[in-house]
């Protein structure tokens, strides 16, 4: 590809005491159920699958077999019912709620199929807010505007840092959404159907910049529904019924039992 | 601090997404405060104005004042029966021989007479009093002299003319040395006091005393000239009263000495008087005490019925808030999903409430400190649109026309902090149930 967005630092998880360091993600024997009233809705039954650091995973399946439950998981976003999650060498079970905000601030950046930008603020502003939440709750600094400003250089959005996102075309929403994701140079990326909203010649820029956030190192897991976005990923998995129904690359699917 | 600056900022953004939402329920909070700081300013004008009058009746005088016992049966059987009541001659020399308080005492007669110079006339009260009686009452001389003790033991025929006589018999001439008619009298004016405001009410009358009206003569002069009684002919009855003296005023040297020689005056005139029930004991001092007792009533019960809009002010905010929220909950799954704690989103609801019901009170204070203009503008309003002629001479009219609302300084930074802890009290709630959303729930809404 052509230039790199943003090197990504190499992981220096490799070699710690936990023995989860090659991993960006692991999921182990992973439930997921939600209580509606009397009823038990088991969105994940027993999900194990690692994730290596630098992985290009497409998530993929009918709706309702649980992909977004699973995203959500691997996003710290909710724990496991059972099972074990353990993302970035930490147990997430074990972690705070609190905790689970600072591992998102840092450790991963999301993409929504329907961008999910802050309506009031600007381009700039936008892609600013996972700042206000660094550890520390640092002030916002000179140089941070300055990186704030390259980021949506490097997406095509130099000249649009003061537009507001209804001035926007969906496309261009979706790249103020990948520099906001990139700002605190998260080493996990998750994509829920990034692609889903915009035409094909917008999806093909998009996927562009998702693939060149990959050769920089970044782990890299999305959901999709379309073969030609999955395709771009170095590995597919298919769901169903909240299970991984099979695993592998196109074409050459493995069962999974 | 610069991320406060920008956590405002930034709700400012927020809250000028919905202008006019933000401004009306802004209003809510500017009433609140507006009439926090009128109504005690109000409040203060009264209570000031309360104590001016009784400040000017003397804080360290005790007021004895003749009155009209009430009418039993008997007296009024009988139409042309004279009324005797009030203060003696005794009771003063009584009172002056055995107060070892007093600094000085001064014996009143009041009598409204018909008074004339050449072809001008006019109505005025005739004062028979001594040499004390300008000090005691805090009037100032224009021209001339006040009466002396010369002038009351030779019982002089020598007036003392106040600043409404003067100008209405003499407008072009120099009153001093000239000759007035009062009764049956010619006296020669001596000096003219200075004219001064009315003050207060004595005896719980709301009419306060008017000195521009005043001829004062030497009190045994008025005795021995004019008499003890007083005959009025109207349109074919007649009544006659006979007073020897309408009021005295006793000044002692310290404000601790006030209250037990009131009591004293009580106790020596209720056994001279027993029930007849024919004067009043008037202090000042105890007027003051009341006034500020009032005041605090009046201060508190202002202060609650301003508290009630600031809290309905609350309640719209709170609304507001809670609307807000629902709405932005997605906004609120974002700033999750992108490391926000729950902290953060307390904060900066909370923020923008407090942003909001402080910028209003703001507003209200500057508002506020434009009460006594508005007042005025009110203050004419009523008197010229409401108010008859008659009603504004009265004395709830002239009580009304004097009040000058006074802002109480403390109370613009007490209203400006009231309105941010109403933001507080009020803001805790929606933004906490903001705060406590499931962040994969908030992002799905809608
Ligand atoms: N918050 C929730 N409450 C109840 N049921 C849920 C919730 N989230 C997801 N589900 C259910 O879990 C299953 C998996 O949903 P999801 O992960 O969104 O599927 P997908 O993204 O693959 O379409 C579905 O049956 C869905 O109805
Ligand atoms: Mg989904």
């Amino acid at each position: 590809m052509s230039t790199t967005i943003e090197p990504l630092p190499q992981p220096s998880g490799a070699g710690s005491p936990d023995d989860h360091g090659g991993y960006a993600a692991r999921l182990l024997e992973v439930h997921k159920n939600y209580h509606l009233g009397e009823h038990v809705v088991r969105a994940l039954r027993g999900v194990s699958i690692d994730f290596p650091h630098g992985d290009y995973v497409a998530i993929m399946g009918s709706s309702g077999s649980g992909k977004s439950t699973l995203l959500n998981l691997l996003g710290a976003l909710d724990r496991p019912s059972s099972g074990e999650y353990i993302l970035g060498g930490q147990y997430v079970s074990q972690l705070t709620d609190d905790d689970l905000s600072a591992i998102r601030n840092q450790l991963i950046g999301f993409i929504f199929q329907s961008y999910n930008l802050i309506p009031q603020y600007t381009v700039l502003e936008n892609i600013q807010v996972p700042l206000n939440y660094r550890p520390g709750r640092r002030d916002i600094s000179a140089e941070d505007t300055e990186r704030c400003e390259f980021l949506a250089g490097q997406v095509g959005l130099a000249d649009r840092l003061d537009h507001r996102p209804f001035q926007l075309s969906g496309g261009q929403q979706q790249r103020v959404a990948i520099a906001r994701a990139l700002v605190n140079n998260p080493e996990i990326i998750l994509a829920d159907e990034p692609t889903g909203n915009l035409d094909s010649t917008t999806e093909g820029e998009i996927m562009q910049l998702l693939g060149q956030l990959n050769e920089e190192g970044r782990t890299i897991i999305m959901v999709t529904h379309e073969t030609s976005v999955a395709r771009r990923a170095k590995r597919q998995i298919i769901m169903k019924d909240g299970l991984i129904a099979s695993e592998g690359l196109f074409g050459v699917e493995t069962e999974v039992k | 601090m610069s991320n406060t600056l920008r956590t405002v900022q930034l709700a400012l953004k927020s809250l000028m997404l919905h202008k006019l939402r933000s401004g009306l329920t802004m209003l809510g909070i500017v009433f609140g405060v507006y009439s926090v700081i009128a109504m005690l300013a109000i409040g203060e004008g009264a209570s000031l104005q309360a104590q001016q009058q009784v400040l000017a009746l003397g804080a360290t005088n005790v007021i004895v004042v003749s009155k009209k016992p009430p009418l039993d049966g008997s007296n009024n059987a009988n139409g042309a029966r004279v009324l005797q009541y009030g203060l003696l001659r005794s009771d003063y020399r009584l009172l002056v021989e055995t107060l070892p308080t007093l600094l000085g005492a001064v014996p009143i007669r009041e009598i409204p007479s018909e008074t004339r110079y050449l072809q001008k006339q006019l109505n005025a009260r005739v004062v028979g009093c001594t040499a004390d009686y300008l000090d005691m009452n805090r009037l100032q001389l224009a021209r001339g002299r006040f009466i002396t003790d010369q002038d009351q033991s030779q019982m002089a025929n020598v007036a003392v003319i106040a600043s409404d006589v003067a100008d209405t018999l003499f407008p072009f001439e120099d009153p001093v040395g000239k000759s007035i008619q009062v009764k049956e009298s010619r006296y020669k004016v001596v000096g003219v006091t200075r004219a001064r405001t009315a003050s207060a009410a004595i005896g719980g009358s709301l009419s306060g005393q008017d000195f521009n009206k005043d001829i004062y003569i030497p009190l045994r002069t008025c005795e021995v000239r004019i008499g003890d009684l007083v005959v009025n002919r109207s349109s074919g009855s007649f009544s006659a009263e006979q007073v020897e003296l309408n009021q005295i005023t006793l000044r002692v040297g310290s404000v601790d000495d006030v209250l037990p020689t009131a009591e004293a005056v009580r106790e020596s005139l209720e056994r001279t008087h027993r029930n007849k029930q024919d004067y009043d004991v008037v202090v000042p001092l105890e007027l003051l005490r009341q006034a500020n007792q009032i005041r605090q009533i009046f201060n508190i019960v202002l202060g609650s019925i301003a508290a009630i809009s600031l809290v309905v002010g609350g309640i719209g905010i709170m609304n507001i808030m809670l609307a807000t929220v629902t709405e932005r909950t997605r906004e609120i799954g974002i700033r999750r999903a992108l490391g926000a704690r729950q902290s953060d989103i307390i904060q900066q609801f909370l923020t923008e409430t407090i942003v909001l019901s402080g910028s209003g009170g703001l507003i209200g204070v500057l508002f506020g400190l434009l009460t006594p203009f508005a007042f005025s503008g009110l203050r004419w309003f009523v008197l010229n649109f409401v108010l008859e002629a008659s009603a504004t001479d009265s004395p709830t009219g002239r009580l009304f026309a004097d009040l000058h609302p006074q802002i109480a300084w403390w109370s613009l930074p007490v209203a400006f902090g009231i309105s941010v802890g109403i933001g507080i009290a009020f803001g805790i709630y929606p933004a906490r149930s903001a705060a406590r959303m499931d962040p994969i729930e908030a992002l799905r809404h809608e």
